[in-house]
């Protein structure tokens, strides 16, 4: 069970080396069902998130939720992706067209660009990159662009206020996000996913780190854009910001692109601060990208749970506490973490 | 080099995905023809003017002091990777930097550059 998927990829390459196929044709081949074998993870994540969203969402408010298509209405989401994939792309008259269907095109590729080296268990990385989380946190800020893209050239008034609070909060709430992860950083020494995964061996990152850990948590909902800082879409005031215009499909890929997101937050987070793939207690028997997924899960069931608990904030609330509690909060917790590494490395030597 | 082939191949992957999904999307979807259809929404009353002209500048001076930060710390990632290595020169030099660009963070504080006018 451990290494069932390590096992599978390796028969893989094998049976393609022993076709007598180049090396390039045969690493290509690999990573092009890494690729896929991402993708359907990614897509029945999401599909399953959007579910789970609707889910704890009617039990937080005493409701039902979906229960008709399906047992417990499981395949709920599924009924949704089919009907809006048959339903018209309306690109208005007055938008800029090529741009306007560039946007829900582009919207996944910085996420799936991400999704390669995220380590999903042990060994089970498709590009282990040294400078992993450098890369992880300067394409996953990508969308920022693609969103802001929809809401421009959609030239709808809404959609230009949303998009305009898609570049203000996702660009502060940047700052904070890596100024946290430089916590973790200095305690590592390593910039490789892996590796900071293999340093929490002995103790997670979450006792050592627990500042950063919080400003992180609070930084990737605004990342994602979810209540209580959902200003970007703010279904009841601005109509879903950068997404008004956008119908079937189009609209579609933004939404999946949003739980995409929401996954890629909880993975980061798993993996910084709560020690990865790495089996707590020595439960060793359950196999490490299990318990990868059950980290994730705890983390996004975490932002569910804030999403239907808090009441939307006001923009200059979220501006004022993002810069002035945030980040001299995040620069605090560098220079703590610098003395006492430092304190820590010149006593054992 | 090879892992910087597989990330090109990703990205073109991803948007491979995206072209395929809106492209079956246009395939199979009806089409229908109404003037008032295509018109921008905006409550339901006929749109007045375009959304393409001036926005506060508020947006722009939060952008600026982004810029100023997160080259910041584009220089504290490798100074963390390499933390043991330079040692307590290493560590006054950062916190001289970090200093610096927090006297930075506290005249845009006195200026009112942060606050939501």
């Amino acid at each position: 069970m451990e290494n069932i998927f390590v096992n599978a990829a390796g028969g893989i390459r094998n049976l393609l080396e022993s076709a007598g196929l180049p090396s390039l044709v045969v690493d290509i081949s690999i990573m092009t069902t890494i690729f896929v074998a991402i993708l359907v993870f990614v897509l029945l994540n999401v599909l399953w998130l959007v579910y789970m969203e609707r889910k704890v969402s009617a039990y937080i408010q005493c409701r039902i939720g979906p229960n008709r298509v399906g047992p417990m209405g499981i395949f709920q989401t599924i009924a949704d992706t089919v009907k809006l994939i048959s339903k018209e792309i309306i690109i208005p008259k007055n938008t800029n067209k090529k741009l306007f269907l560039l946007a829900p095109v582009m919207i996944f590729m910085p996420p799936m660009a991400v999704f390669a080296v995220t380590p999903f268990g042990k060994g089970m990385v498709a590009l282990d990159l040294n400078i992993g989380v450098y890369y992880f946190v300067a394409l996953a800020s990508l969308s920022t662009v693609v969103i802001w893209m929809a809401g421009w050239t959609s030239n709808n008034k809404y959609s230009l206020l949303g998009s305009m609070r898609v570049v203000a909060q996702m660009v502060s709430y940047e700052v904070p996000l890596l100024l946290s992860i430089v916590g973790v950083v200095l305690l590592t020494g390593t910039m490789n996913l892996t590796g900071i995964i293999t340093a929490q061996q002995s103790v997670w990152m979450i006792f050592l780190q627990p500042v950063a850990f919080l400003i992180y948590l609070i930084a990737a909902v605004a990342e994602t854009n979810r209540t209580p800082f959902d200003l970007v879409e703010g279904e009841s005031e601005i109509i879903t910001g950068p997404f008004t215009e956008y119908s079937g499909m189009g609209f579609a890929f933004f939404f999946l692109a949003e739980y995409a997101n929401v996954l890629l937050v909880s993975m980061l987070a798993s993996i910084l601060f709560l020690g990865g793939w790495l089996a707590p207690f020595g439960l060793t028997f359950i196999p490490s990208w299990i318990w990868l997924l059950l980290k994730v899960y705890l983390v996004i069931f975490l932002l569910m749970w804030f999403r239907w608990t808090y009441p939307r904030t006001r923009i200059d609330q979220m501006m004022a506490f993002c810069w002035k509690v945030l980040v001299p909060l995040a620069i605090v917790n560098i220079f703590v973490t610098g003395i006492g590494k430092y304190l820590y490395e010149s006593v054992r030597w | 080099m090879s892992e910087w082939v597989g990330v090109a191949l990703f990205i073109v992957a991803g948007l491979a995905f995206g072209i395929v999904g809106i492209g079956v999307s246009f395939l199979v979807h009806p089409r229908s023809k109404n003037r008032y259809k295509l018109e921008t929404y905006e409550c339901g009353i006929p749109a007045e003017g375009s959304a393409w002209g001036r926005f506060r500048t508020q947006y722009f001076t939060f952008a600026l002091i982004f810029v100023i930060f997160d080259v910041e710390v584009i220089y504290l990632f490798p100074w963390a990777v390499s933390f043991v290595q330079l040692g307590l020169a290493g560590l006054i030099k950062m916190f001289i930097f970090i200093f610096i660009l927090v006297l930075g963070l506290w005249y845009a504080w006195k200026e009112g550059a942060l606050e939501w006018k």
